[in-house]
Parts: structure tokens; sequence; C-alpha cells
């Protein structure tokens, strides 16, 4: 998606649009027909209907949240605006552990039907962004290959436990009940969504462009829709998406501003052309619609179709026809328009809104390639026959039913249906207008299938010249045409395609395996450029036909353009591959050839379950330590609300091994649709590598963007104190917190801060060894923050110990009784630590092992394995290292002891221990060694520790201090000596 | 040298020069360590399970320096590897403290040698926040039964302790305690105290497995052990010159005299480097026109090992700087050990020549002063100030590094000395 936050700064203003339809008396609430965003400072308004598909403001800028709009009510005063939505998920908001759920990588692009009752649906209509294209994929119809930026597909339905399959039918009641919605009885949920304008208001100003891949791939996508046997056509089509293709949405604006007039003619040219040479074709109805269209202008841009079915003033249609220059062409100034490129633009404006402006900015233009003058009608059929003041919203859907002419409209549905899965529906904006157009949403439902595509192109073209004959087309006229039009279209594109190939191949090689992402935001600039100066031309290249009434011919053009911006050679599919791989490959260490053997006999099973790796059933002995954590953070995940807790204790007590435990029952009760859910996020003071990181940690487990650590700390700041619509409680487990100190603490001061802000919903749950940590190290505004809900692990005593190893064994009979005593009392006196005494037990089993005569037939571990164990571990082997020494070592000892006794200190330099050693020597008998070699004696011991040493630059002059107690020493060296 | 050998026909020595050569000098491992059965066992078995079963141990190795570590170690390794279940399952890291001077380095090098920087492409290697997430996303993705266990090997264990945080072995003993990839970290370090050094949290996590290496050797075992590693292979090809050589080193340890050598090597240290040294020695004075080591070669190896480190450099002195070091020696006599400075010695010297000398002649103080700054540079003294430019050369205060021993015997070796310097030097107060 794109990113907001550049321009987030921009205020947006809302206003309701309509007249309020509902006035509910118990809860004083208007309802209200459509929203209108504009961005302040600018004109270009942006219109909002319940059944579209919205982006809201969220935590995360470039992926806002999405959701359907069902209802847009205030109340009484006007003041509040409200939205009832349904809500749709990316997969980024999923549970961590519940991400496996799906079973598949997920496509970029999908979201998920929420079916979770956690998240209000109502919400402040003020964090509506903008539109966004969704578009129904049935479950077993593969995503449509290269996925474009702008369109939503939803596959799947997640109701917090589990991903199900959607039912289609879900997508099309949540619209269909809606009040406000126009009872449009042919309104296909599988279409809804194509048809669904994206209105790309102010908002859309602010966005970066698509990426231009991505424009082109759509660019094919109607082309393929629109593409007319003709060969010619297909040249023209393929011209157009040249130009198109660098259309940017976002850029037209400023382009145009710039009026830098990058002309070329040469394109314009063949486009008129082309264009030009349709109008002979015209049909009577395509004189019907040019009426109308003239009439519209005439009539101060307010369309009001006179059909034959019936008549709807209230509708005002923009048509857009796109290849209106046709119209220019043509002798008698008649504009004709071909059919094909028909777009229909059904506006929701109301026609007051309509009549302050101007016609060709008002002019919303759906662009449906397919759409017939049919279509046009039918629109305005179902709803609008009297109220001419009450604008309905109208989808542009419906008017698929009349794709096929003459037939009716229930097969047409079907179809619908089908093509829609395949394609996605892409909202591209083309243009707008401008400064002074309020409004225009363009909507374009590009359907790639390519056949229908064809089919219906086909059919039209037929239809211009004798329309029984689509009928027979339908069934025939698949496959010809559309081969050279591709081609065309590969040759043409080509010139800006290499650019982003070259992009993709790039990084495709520069992250083989990993980090491939073809969105790379940063890359796209230079493309920007490219679309911003083609947008130009299109613009200088349109004006200079303009006259008063051919504004809407050059709206119409960039209709077309937009419409055609967003196809794709359809080569650029295999291109990219690179969208579904991750964007960051996750390592691993390579599996093993040969499975890991199970273990054989007791012991080694008693070994396995003693391990401190094994994850016990249940943790004994820390019931009530267990009851405090959770009920601590259940009460908070319940309220909805945030509260720190700090928990101290020695290592190896257990601390977070319990909250490992309590989260996941709280995460089972969730499941269990107990407590609403909420996401839980781990990190480490010893495991990053500056305290700095535990924002990019939790930021990157939250997100799973990556950025720097101030621009992590930033987007959660914003994250945890703006009130966000739909937000789950987070639970953070910081574990080694007194690593997260810096000098001026605002690690931590961030950390106790967060969840005292009223939308945080942020639990969060601190873990350091010492007991007074908040005292000791905290500033009082961190301590404060901190609280005094605190919890103490005390070590575990014997009896609690024991009671851990036999849990663990669960049965397993290796131990004697009292010598699992033995090894809890040791422990419970030394530290208390439970992996100590797990430790201890596993080398007992090895112990007892080995002294076996045969691994089968060891026995219990007794008393004396544990003893030796034991003895292993805990004894010091100062003293084995002293006896073990040689004999001048000793000899050297002796006279450190000696000299220490003779100057009444407990340091000497070496030349003086030297002269000692060189006494005791004589006395016992030995050859006086070399000082060169009473340095290298002395650099072993200090080497061990049993001496510390000087820096050995000082030579002989460097002082010298035993390690060892001098009792020890004398004790150790007395068995040697006798 | 192998190809060497064979072109050269009839010399065999080369050939025992070869042999005996690499087990001294290149630490070639012995078929069976010695002396160190049990722990070897031990290592052996908890490196096997980890191979084998996937469950991750952390163990250090202590013992003195040249005591066997890293031979212990690498004969575990190289039996581990030879077992075929376990052959090209594990995956080791080696490290050294001496290299892998912090954790940053470390990552990188734990990377590279688990290949996994493949994966990272050649990107530029991130930051070392993301090399550290990095490497734990990799090793927590594993899971006892399926990855491939990876042994991490430190060497000079102690050095990492001084790592900030302790970042590396925290992680490294946490995933050994955790359900993660099965590791196996193992430590060499000569350290008895290293486990003080550990933070505690970081202690927690350790095993506390440690394997002393603390030999006990006694002199028998340490003669027996001379001879075998003198001893020729029984592959050896000239199976003549086997008999006669093995034979000659039997006698060889059975001399008086050298055993009174290897006595008072084996009561200095026990340990293997010092005496492949001394056998090194003593081995290359075989030639062919010397076929067996002698008794006197292992002696004049023995004096040559245990020589004095300044005697020779006090031989080279000139006799104005043997002047110099006898007026510093009474110096100390004096003062007891105070530091002097140029001024004093120089008096004191000046003193000697007025009333004693009769063969040295008097020298120009520039000439003493440049004796004097000698001296300081062959570090025979020491200044003993830091900030040695504010103080005039003169008056700097020096401290002399050698022993009154060292200078009485250099005296008596001195080619030619002058006999008033001697008596000068033995006389009890200047």
């Amino acid at each position: 998606m794109v990113r907001y936050f550049t321009r987030l700064r921009v205020r947006r203003i809302y206003k309701w649009g309509g007249r309020p339809y509902i006035f509910d008396r118990k809860l004083k609430s208007y309802g209200f027909e459509y929203l209108n965003m504009s961005v302040e400072g600018q004109e270009a308004v942006t219109t909002v209907t319940p059944g579209q598909y919205i982006l809201i403001e969220g935590n995360d800028d470039e992926y806002p949240f999405v959701a359907k709009l069902l209802k847009l009510f205030g109340d009484e005063s006007h003041k509040q605006k409200k939205a009832l939505v349904q809500w749709f998920l990316r997969l980024s908001e999923v549970p961590q552990n519940k991400k496996l759920l799906l079973g598949r990588s997920p496509h970029p692009q999908e979201i998920f039907y929420y079916l979770g009752r956690a998240c209000d649906d109502e919400i402040n209509a003020e964090s509506i962004l903008g539109t966004v294209h969704v578009q129904h994929v049935p479950e077993d119809t593969p995503f449509p290959e290269p996925g474009t930026k702008d369109t939503l597909y939803v596959k799947l339905s997640w109701d917090t436990k589990a991903f199900n399959v959607l039912d289609p039918v879900l997508m099309q009641d949540t619209s269909a009940s809606t009040p406000p919605k126009p009872a449009l009885p042919l309104f296909t949920p599988c279409a809804s969504p194509t048809a669904t304008p994206v209105s790309r208001g102010p908002v859309h100003h602010a966005l970066p462009t698509p990426d231009p891949t991505v424009m082109r791939r759509a660019g094919s996508v109607s082309d393929t829709r629109a593409t007319m046997s003709a060969g010619k056509r297909s040249t023209l089509e393929a011209e157009s998406i040249h130009s198109a293709s660098k259309l940017s949405a976002s850029k037209i604006l400023s382009a145009k501003r710039r009026g830098s007039a990058a002309d070329t003619p040469g394109v314009r040219k063949k486009l008129q052309l082309s264009i030009g040479a349709s109008p002979g074709k015209k049909m009577t109805r395509a004189d019907v619609l040019c009426e109308l269209l003239d009439e519209e202008m005439e009539s101060e841009k307010v369309v009001s179709l006179k059909l034959s079915s019936s008549v709807s003033h209230s509708l005002q249609h923009g048509c857009s026809l796109s290849p209106m220059r046709s119209g220019c062409k043509t002798p008698n100034g008649q504009r004709r328009f071909p059919w094909k490129l028909t777009s229909i633009s059904l506006d929701r404006l109301s026609p007051t809104a309509l009549g302050e402006q101007d016609f060709s900015s008002d002019l919303l233009l759906a662009v449906i390639p397919l759409a017939l003058e049919d279509e046009v009608f039918e629109a305005g059929l179902p709803t609008d026959a009297g109220s001419a003041n009450t604008p309905k919203k109208r989808q542009a859907t419906p008017r698929r039913n009349y794709v096929r002419g003459q037939k009716p409209t229930t097969p047409s549905r079907r179809k619908e249906s089908a093509m829609a899965i395949r394609e996605p529906a892409l909202g591209v904006l083309a243009e707008e207008d401008s400064e002074d157009s309020p409004m225009q949403p363009i909507a374009l439902t590009p359907r790639s299938k390519r056949k229908s595509a064809q089919l219906v192109s086909l059919r039209i073209r037929k239809q211009l010249n004798l329309l029984d004959n689509t009928q027979e087309l339908i069934s025939d006229g698949d496959d010809d045409c559309f081969v050279p039009s591709k081609k065309e279209l590969q040759s043409s594109s080509d010139e800006e395609k290499t650019d982003s190939e070259e992009e993709t191949v790039a990084r495709k090689t520069r992250g083989r395996n990993c980090k491939t992402s073809v969105r790379t935001p940063h890359k796209t600039p230079s493309k920007k450029k490219e679309l911003q100066s083609s947008s130009n031309e299109e613009k200088t290249d349109s004006e200079e036909e303009t006259d008063s009434e051919e504004e809407t011919v050059v709206k119409k053009t960039r209709g077309r353009n937009c419409k055609t911006s967003v196809r794709t050679p359809h080569k650029t599919p295999s291109k990219k591959v690179t969208p579904s791989t991750p964007r960051c490959a996750t390592p691993c260490i390579p599996s093993r050839t040969v499975p890991a053997r199970q273990p054989g006999n007791i012991l080694e099973e008693a070994r396995a379950r003693l391990h401190v790796s094994s994850v016990p059933e249940s943790l004994p002995c820390r019931e009530q330590e267990f009851q405090d954590i959770y009920n601590f953070v259940e009460s908070k995940v319940m309220d909805g609300t945030g509260g720190c807790m700090y928990i101290s204790g020695v290592p190896g007590t257990g601390k977070t091994a319990t909250i490992h435990e309590v989260i996941r029952c709280l995460q089972h009760a969730s499941d269990m649709d107990e407590i609403p859910t909420f996401r839980f996020i781990e990190i480490n003071g010893m495991k990053m590598t500056d305290p700095h990181q535990a924002y990019v940690q939790i930021l990157q487990k939250l997100t799973d963007q990556k950025v720097t650590a101030d621009h992590a700390a930033a987007l959660l700041e914003k994250r945890f104190s703006n009130p966000a619509p739909k937000k789950e409680t987070t639970v953070l487990l910081v574990d080694e917190l007194d690593l997260l100190w810096t000098r001026k603490q605002n690690v931590m001061y961030n950390l106790f801060d967060w969840p005292t802000r009223r939308h945080a919903r942020l639990v969060v749950l601190t873990i350091a060894n010492t007991m007074d940590l908040p005292e000791r190290i905290m500033i009082n505004r961190v301590a404060s923050r901190l609280g005094l809900t605190r919890m103490s692990f005390q070590p575990y005593s014997f009896k609690q110990l024991q009671q851990i190893i036999t849990s663990r064994l669960n049965k397993v009979k290796a131990f004697e009784e009292d010598a699992l005593q033995l090894v809890s009392r040791k422990v419970a006196a030394l530290s208390g630590d439970a992996r100590r005494c797990l430790d201890i037990c596993r080398r007992a089993t090895e112990i007892c092992e080995h002294s076996a005569s045969h691994p089968s037939s060891a026995g219990l571990v007794k008393m004396s394995h544990v003893m030796e164990a034991l003895d292993e571990m805990f004894s010091s082997s100062y003293i084995t290292a002293i006896r073990c020494a040689s004999l001048q070592e000793q000899l050297f000892l002796r006279a450190v002891i000696a000299e220490f006794r003779r100057l009444g200190l407990e340091e000497a330099t070496f030349q003086q221990v030297f002269v000692q050693h060189r006494t005791l020597s004589r006395v016992e008998g030995l050859q006086p060694i070399s000082l060169s070699e009473g340095l290298a004696v002395c650099q072993r011991l200090g080497a061990c520790r049993l001496l510390l040493l000087e820096a050995s630059r000082l030579d002989m002059l460097q002082r010298v201090r035993l390690n060892v107690s001098q009792d020890d020493v004398l004790y150790a060296l007395k068995p040697v000596r006798d | 040298m192998c190809t060497l050998s064979r072109q050269r026909k009839g010399s065999i020595h080369e050939l025992v020069q070869m042999i005996l050569r690499e087990r001294f000098c290149h630490q070639r491992l012995p078929e069976k360590p010695v002396g160190m059965e049990s722990q070897h066992k031990h290592l052996l078995e908890l490196l096997r399970r980890t191979a084998v079963h996937g469950e991750s141990n952390s163990v250090l190795i202590v013992g003195p320096r040249g005591s066997g570590k890293t031979m212990l170690l690498n004969c575990v390794l190289r039996e581990l590897l030879e077992v075929k279940d376990v052959n090209k399952n594990v995956l080791p890291v080696h490290l050294n403290g001496l290299l892998q001077t912090d954790d940053r380095i470390a990552l990188k090098e734990i990377t590279r040698q688990l290949n996994l920087e493949n994966v990272v492409g050649d990107k530029v290697f991130g930051s070392f926040a993301e090399n550290l997430a990095f490497l734990l996303e990799a090793l927590k993705k594993g899971d006892r039964s399926s990855s491939r266990p990876v042994l991490f090997i430190l060497d000079e264990f102690d050095l990492f302790a001084h790592h900030k945080n302790q970042t590396l072995l925290y992680n490294l003993l946490d995933v050994s305690q955790s359900a993660q990839a099965p590791v196996a970290v193992i430590g060499l370090t000569c350290r008895l105290d290293v486990l003080e050094l550990l933070e505690k949290r970081v202690k927690s996590r350790f095993s506390h497995r440690q394997i002393h290496l603390l030999s006990s050797l006694s002199f028998i075992q340490y003669l027996d052990n001379v001879r075998s590693q003198l001893s020729l292979p029984q592959d050896f090809p000239d199976t003549k010159f086997y008999d006669e050589w093995n034979d000659s080193i039997k006698t060889l340890c059975e001399d008086q005299l050298v055993v009174d050598v290897l006595q008072s090597h084996y009561n200095s240290s026990k340990d293997f480097r010092s005496l492949h040294l001394l056998l090194m020695l003593a081995l290359s004075r075989v030639s062919a026109s010397k076929p067996a080591i002698k008794p006197t070669d292992l002696l004049e190896a023995s004096r040559v090992c245990m020589v004095d480190s300044k005697a020779n450099i006090l031989h080279g002195l000139s006799i104005l700087e043997l002047c110099l070091i006898i007026a510093m020696k009474h110096l100390n006599d004096i003062y007891e050990g105070e530091p002097f400075n140029f001024q004093m010695v120089h008096n004191e010297f000046k003193k000697f020549l007025q009333r004693k000398s009769h063969s040295i002649h008097n020298f120009d103080k520039p000439v003493v002063i440049k004796a004097f700054e000698h001296l300081q540079q062959l570090e025979l003294i020491k200044s003993m100030d830091s900030s040695t430019a504010k103080i005039q050369k003169e008056y700097q205060l020096m401290k002399l590094l050698l022993d009154h021993s060292q200078i009485m015997e250099a005296l008596q070796k001195y080619p030619q000395c002058p006999t008033d310097v001697k008596q000068w030097a033995m006389s009890a107060f200047g």
C-alpha cells in the first residue's frame, strides 16, 4: 500500500452529503447518503458512500485498516460523524501465532473478512482515509497474478480462531443490508467490489504513485477487455498504454500545475487516428447517448437521462466515454462514442452538488469498459424514479447485466462473478481534474478475464454494426483478436517496462532468496518523474482540444487513459513472482539428514524430560504467582485498559516460564472466546544490542516493519497514543529489564508510559532479577510509572524443587527418592535455581549410565551418583589444580605465602617472591631455576588464576597476589609434602 | 616434504624428522589422548548425544595451558565425525576469543561458518542488531528433532565473558536451554575461576558441566610419554631402521643424564608443549651422520630451554654499560630497591673511577648518557614515572630489572672482564 504519513499532517475536512434520510428518534441520529472528504487547502473532494470499501486510519500508516462502509450517520448536533463498518483484516493484524493457520503464504494484497466480535464496528467517520478496491476471490481460484497495489482481495474470513472460506453471500449481504443503499436488484457480491468506484479524492493526492508495473498491469487488464478485434484498435490501445501507464494518479495535479508540456504528438496522433476510425460504426444507441451527453453538457452539467424504462432525473450520470476525441473529429460536430470504450460513471453526487460544479469536474467517471448505454439506463432504473432530490447511491455494477445487451440479467450475474474472480478490480484514479473538481471518484473496473473481454468487445463491435449478432459472437468469437494486441502492448510498453524490469531483476539478484519485493518504495521516485511528465503530456495533449465542452473530452480521454494505464503486458506476471516471496526470508539451520534418535531407555527418557528446554505439562509450585499474573493480565485484556507489572526473582525461579504459561492459558481462553483477542509480544534485554533496539523489535513484532530505532519509537508513540478504531490489547513481556537502562532512561520511560495512555491498551510485564530495581536504577518519574504492581518470585524450596523434578519425570522411575531429596536440598541451600537442579539430575543419570557395565543394565540413579554429580558441579577445582601443579609451581606458591608472612602483606613483587623461591628450592634440594623460568612458572599460575598478577610488561617488578586463601594452598600442598 | 624424502633415497632421517616434527610442531593428534580417558569419554558421550539425540548441552573444558584441551576436543571431534550418523549431521562452529574480540565479529563469523550468508545474499551484512536478530531467528526456527545440531566451540572462553553484557554467551546458552535448534556450547579456557566471570543469569543458563584437565601425571608416566613421543610408528617403511631407532630411544630414556634433565623439566612444568620444545631441539641435531639422539643432545637442548633470557643480553653489553649496571646494583643495595636516576648512577660510577679504577678511563657525560639510554632501550632498566616528558632525562627515576644473581652470573661469564670491575661488583658497598 501507499504511505500516508508524509502528508498526513494535512487536515482533512469531512462533510455530510445529501439529506439525512433516517431520523432515529431514539438515538437521535441521522443517516446520510454519503460523506465528502476534502483536504484543507484543496478543493478536490472525495465522496464516500455506504457500500464502498474504505481505508481507515490506523496505527500503521502504510497499512491502514480496511473495511466496508455500511452506514453513515451522525447525531443530532451533527457534530459527531460516525460510520458503521464491516471490518476486513490484513494478515499482519492477525495474531502472530495464528498466522500459520492460513496454511499458505498470503497474497500481499490479501485481506480477510472479519467475523469476530471483538472489534467495535462503529467508527468515527473522520478516521476514514479514502476508498479502496476490494475484490472477492473464491476459494478455489488463484489470486489474480500480479497483484495491483490498489486492489485488495478477499478470499477467506477470519473469526479470530480460524480462516474459513468466505461465503460470497456475506459480501453481498453486508452491502445489501445497508439502508441507504439503492435497491439494486442485480447487485452481485462479486460485482460490487469491481463496481465500487474507487474514489480518489484529496487523500489520494497524497499518495505516491503506484508502482508503474502495477499501473501497466492494470492497464493490461482493461486492455484485455477493451481491446477490440480490429488490429488498429490494438495499436491504439498499445499507444494509450504507453502514455497512460505513465500517468500517475497522484501526480497529475502537480504535473498539471507545472504545466510543463512534454508533448508527444505522435502518440496523440495515433490515438486520434485510431479513435477517429471508429465513428463510422456508431449505432443508434450511441447516438442516443451522445445526444444525452450533449444534453448534459448543455444543461449545465446535470445529466438527466431519459430512458425508456424509467427516468431518473435525480441520477446524475457522468458518462465518460473515453475516446471522446472522436467526437471532435466527427464532421458534424457531434460526438460519437465508440462503444467499447464507453465508460459510464455513475455518480453519487446530489444534483445540488452537481449544480454547483462544473460539469466536467463533477463528472464521476466510472470507467467501465464494457459499459453500454444500457447500463446507464439500468443504473438509473431501479431507484430514482421519483425522488429527484434524493440522490441515491448507485452501484455501477448492475450495468453488467447489460453487457450482454439482450441477454437476460440473471446469467450475467454468474458470469460477472466468474470474471471478477480472476481479475483484480482495479481502481485507478485517473484524473482529477484539478483544483476545481471537488470530487470525481473514478471507478474503473478492469476485468481481465480475457475471454469474456474479447467476447464482449467483439460483441460490442458487432453491436455497433449489427446489433443482432451479439449472441452469435458470444459463442464463437473468442480467440482470435487478443493475441496481436498483446504483442503490440508488449512492444509499446517495453520502454517503460525496462526500468521496472531492471529493478525487479536487480532486486531479485540482490536478495537472491530473500528480501525481494517488487514494491520497494524507494525505487519509485524516478518512475514517478516519468509518470508525471507523461501525465503532463496527456494533459497538454488533451488541452489542445479543449474548449468549454471539450473539457469533458479531456476528462474522457483521461478516463480512458486511466483505464489503459492500468494495464500490464501479459508478460509481467512472470516477472512478478517476487511479490510472493517474503520481504525477508527467514534464515534457518539446515535440517539434519539422519533423524534424531529417540530416547532408548529409562535413563535417556528421564534425561530428555529433565532437560530444561522440555516444556512441562504444567508448572508446579508457582500456582499463586500464576494466578496473580493471570488475573492481572486477564482483567486488563477484558477492560481494554493497560498496566504495568514488575516481576523479580533470582535466575531459574520460573519467571519467564510462568508468564509464558499465563499467556498460553489466556490465548486458549481467547480462542474459546472467553476473553477478547490480544497480541503477545516478547522482547528480551539480553537479546538486543542496544536498549533502543527495543522499539525496533516491538514494532517489528507488531507490524512486521523494519525501521530504525528512532523511527520505530515515533511510530510506536503514535500507535499507543492515538485512538484507533480497531485495536486489540497488546501484552508486552520485557525480559531482563535492567538491560534497557540508558542514561536518560527514555526507553524504560516510554515502556511504562504507554500503558497509561488512554487508548494504548497495552499491558507491560517486566522481568528482572533484583527486587529493588525500580528504586535502585530508575529515576523517579520512571519508577512512578512502573507503579506498585510488583511480584517477587522466591527461590524454590527443596520441597518445591523435588516436586518440580517429580512432575517432570512424570512417573518415569529413574531416581531413588533419597537421591532426589539430596539434590533438591543441596540446590535449595545454594541458590534455589531450578535449572541447576535439573542439570544435576541430568548429570547424575549420565554418571549412573556410565557406572553401569552395560547401558541397558543401568538401574536407578542412586545417592552415590548424585553425590558424584554434585561434587563435579559444586566442588572448587582450585585444590585439585594445586595438587596437580608441577613441583616448581607448588614451590612458588609456598614462596608466595612465605613472602606474605614475612612482609605481613597479602601482596609482594615477583622479585621478592623469587628470592624466597630460591631459598626454598635450596632447602628442598632442588636445583634453583633461572629468573626467566621462575617468571614462566609465575605466569602459568597466573593464567590459571591461582595467582593474580599485574601486567607482565613490569617483568620482575610485577606484584603477585593469591587468588585462593592461604589455608587452601597449605591444605592442598600438605599431602603432597608428606 | 614427503616427495622430497622419496626423491633422495636413503635419506631416512628426513623421514624421521618429518614424522617427529609433525608430532612436535604441527600438533598432530595422537591416536588416543594420554592420561585423560575419563574426560575423553565424558566429552565424547556428551557431544554424541547432541549429535544423535539432538540434546542441547553446554560444557567447559578447563585446564592449564598446554594441558591438552584443544587436543582432547579435536580427538573427540575426529572420533565423532567418524560415526556415520553424525558425519553429515553436525555443524561445528569454531570461535576464538582472541580472534572474535567482540560480539559483532563473533556473530559474523558464526553466520559465515553456518553458511547462512547466502540467505542474506550479497546485501551488505546489516547492523549488529540485525545480525543478532538474524542468528537468533535462525536458531529459533530449528527444533530438537529436525535441525542439525550446531557445535559452538569457544576457544579462550573467558575472553567472551568480557564482551559487553555477555550477549553472545547469554544467547548461546539460552538456546542450549530452550527448545530451539540443538546446540552444544563447548568452552575452552585455562581459567579456573571462569564461572565467576559469568553474569548470574548467564551462569544460571550454563549447565555447570566442567571437564577439568589437570594432569596428575607421575614422572614414570612422563618418561613413558617421552619414549612414545620419540618412537617411530609401526608403519615405518624401513623396519631395520625402525628397530634401531626405537632401541636407541629406549636406552636413551634409561640414561641417568637424560632422566635428570627430564626430571628437572617435569618439576618445572608437566605440560606437553614445553616437552615438545625440548624434544624438538634434541631432534634437530639428528642427521645422516648422527643417526640417533644422544643424551648430550638432550642436555644441550635443555640448557637452551632453561637459559636465562637476560643473560645473553648482558654478555653483549659494553664495559661502560656493565659498569653502569654495577653502579645501579650498588644503589639498589644502598637504598633498598628505591628507584634511582641517571645522576645518581653517574655519581656512583665517577666514585668508582676515582677510587678504584685502574683500567677504565673517564667518559664524557654525553657518552654515559648514551649508554644509559641504551640500557633503557634494552629494558634492563625501566622508567618509573609515566610522565617522562616533563622531567629531564638525567633525573628520571628508574628501576633495575635485573636480579643480583643475574648480574653476578653475567660477570663471571663476561669475556675479558677487568678485575677491578669484578671486584667492584662484588664489594658490599660501592
